[in-house]
């Protein structure tokens, strides 16, 4: 039992959130294994997404807690998870539009000072960063990118700058919503790998619809369906589940691509 | 191995030259503004020249706020406003030297900006605007109804300009002028270096998307209200130095209208921009001046200016001559 304790990094009991009188996540038991990837899937409306910001504390849960690391940060603020090493994404591709590529990565890299108060000192005491957030930014294929305004990136592009900036905090766990939303065929191929080499000393929990991705990405699969958790375990346990396959036909077919 | 360190040299460099290239660039600009203000008061009206850099102080310290911090406060006269009484109460009826009493000013215009920034940004976009707006408005009534601070509809008139340190008499334009643009160049190279330091880096991260930068740890909100109080301390600056330049702190400074009009300084002159809130208070200022013969027409005119300008470049004009070359400015 102490094992299997320590071996959980997040795990959730109980949690569940009302929005007037309509539960969108109802009573949700979530235990996510210290380096997995773990997929959270369902059909639309199952409430994922509420589930996501209810983790990364962008939504206060109605009831329920949420315990990472052995912690209680059901209370917390986003900001403050962050420091303790929980790091999400954003579904809508999340950069600093007007920054370059490299001060993208930077800016992540920085929070190793701590805060940020001092503005009399010059930037140039940041410049100390510049050679790593340089290796990030051409880890993910941006190298020649560099100077650009983030802004002029393409959508597949500005989704890898996303991940080099949350890769740039080296967080013991990403929280990401739908990396491949909106990608083409190529770009997704590339997300997929990268998402797996990042993996590595790392626990992943992602929101995704992309179900061939989900099945060759993940080591454990929880399904939600109404705001519950329908069923959980790898990818041919829960493919195969009747009440599974009923959910994803009875609401008009899966997103299976 | 030596593919991607050969990769990895070109595209660094190629980095440090164009930020280099844009330091040199803004480095000269500063030279020439030192320049031009050395020249100033031999060829145009010293107190004209001092109220374009008080108003181009007031329009950076609002820059400052709008353009790096994403913050538009629709209540920014409050802050110079307060500090103009503060710095002329304090010179005429304590007798403070005048850069004791523009000291004054400047430290309450913070204080207000601590207190007001503190409610204001627990709201976002329309309603943190309308909350500074409100809150100015309290501002504009407490002076209009304690005339014993304010001087109610006369202000505070005949502030006496006094020796600077107790040693230097300001009485002669020349003589203050130097005090003003020692403190407009200060003010500037101020703001200069907080845009460029590791908190103006939060805080345009912030600026540009800030739940990301919540997502990266940084505690938005403490940042938000740091940059709202360095903003309305040089706001406050400006008041102050006013005061002391015109002789006089009056209701227009805390009216609303005031608020106005730093915002279509700073729009005219390039929002976002290190020096084009420079460029917006000396063009509405020379216009205030040159066209005052136009009697209640110059409203007219600054309102058909705001439109051309939001219609046709809505850069402002540094921002259109930094898209020509290229470069920040």
């Amino acid at each position: 039992m102490s094992i299997a304790a320590e071996d959980i990094i997040l795990s959730t009991s109980g949690l569940t959130k009302e929005f007037g009188g309509f539960t969108a996540v109802n009573g949700v038991d979530l235990n996510v294994r210290r380096g997995s990837i773990h997929a959270l899937i369902g059909p639309n409306g199952a409430g994922k997404t509420t589930c996501f910001n209810l983790l990364t504390k962008f939504l206060p849960p109605t009831k329920g807690l949420i315990v990472y690391n052995g912690r209680d940060i059901t209370r917390e603020k986003p900001a403050e998870i962050a420091r303790l090493g929980l790091v999400r994404s954003f579904q809508i591709s999340a950069v600093f539009p007007q920054l370059s590529v490299l001060k993208n990565v930077r800016i992540a890299l920085q929070r190793k000072r701590g805060d940020s108060f001092d503005f009399w000192r010059s930037e140039e005491v940041l410049s100390g960063l510049d050679g790593e957030a340089m290796r990030l930014v051409e880890a993910v294929g941006l190298g020649s990118f560099a100077k650009l305004p983030a802004v002029e990136l393409s959508y597949g592009r500005k989704r890898a700058l996303e991940i080099a900036t949350t890769l740039a905090l080296d967080p013991e766990m990403m929280l990401l919503d739908e990396p491949m939303a909106g990608m083409g065929r190529e770009d997704v191929e590339r997300i997929e790998a990268l998402i797996r080499k990042v993996s590595e000393n790392r626990t992943i929990l992602m929101v995704e619809h992309n179900l061939s991705v989900v099945a060759s990405l993940s080591d454990r699969i929880t399904v939600l369906a109404r705001g519950q958790i329908l069923a959980e375990g790898d990818y041919a346990t829960v493919s195969k589940d009747p009440r599974v396959i009923e959910a994803y036909i009875g609401s008009g077919g899966g997103h299976a691509h | 191995m030596t593919e991607l360190a050969s990769t990895e040299a070109p595209a660094a460099s190629v980095v440090a030259e164009t930020d280099d290239s844009t330091a040199r660039l803004h480095r000269t600009l500063f030279i020439a503004i030192a320049a031009l203000l050395v020249v100033a008061p031999f060829v145009a009206y010293p107190v004209f020249v001092m109220k374009v850099l008080c108003f181009a102080l007031f329009a950076l310290a609002f820059n400052l706020l709008l353009g790096y911090g994403g913050l538009l406060s629709f209540g920014h006269a409050a802050y110079f406003g307060m500090a103009s009484y503060v710095s002329a109460y304090t010179a005429k009826h304590w007798g403070l030297t005048p850069e004791l009493a523009i000291l004054a000013g400047t430290a309450i215009a913070g204080l207000l900006g601590a207190l007001f920034g503190s409610l204001a940004i627990r709201r976002q976009g329309i309603y943190f605007a309308m909350i500074t707006l409100a809150l100015a408005q309290m501002v504009f009534f407490f002076s209009l109804q304690t005339p014993r601070f304010t001087g109610g509809e006369d202000g505070i008139q005949a502030v006496p300009r006094g020796k600077l340190f107790g040693l230097v008499s300001l009485a002669d334009d020349r003589a203050l002028y130097w005090l003003v643009a020692a403190i407009f160049m200060g003010g500037l190279l101020l703001i200069y270096r907080i845009i460029h330091s590791p908190f103006g880096e939060v805080c345009k991260a912030i600026r540009d998307n800030e739940p990301r930068a919540i997502s990266l740890g940084y505690r938005a909100n403490q940042y938000k209200l740091a940059v709202f109080v360095l903003s309305a301390t040089l706001a406050g600056l400006a008041g102050a130095t006013k005061a002391i330049v015109f002789q006089l702190a009056s209701l227009t400074d805390v009216h609303w209208s005031m608020s106005g009009e730093v915002v279509l300084m700073t729009l005219v002159g390039g929002l976002g921009t290190v020096f084009g809130p420079i460029a917006g208070a000396l063009v509405i200022v020379a216009m205030q001046n040159y066209l005052a013969t136009l009697g209640a027409w110059v409203t007219v005119v600054q309102g058909v200016i705001f439109v051309l300008c939001v219609l046709l470049f809505r850069e402002g004009i540094v921002g259109v001559i930094a898209k020509a070359i290229k470069k920040p400015l």
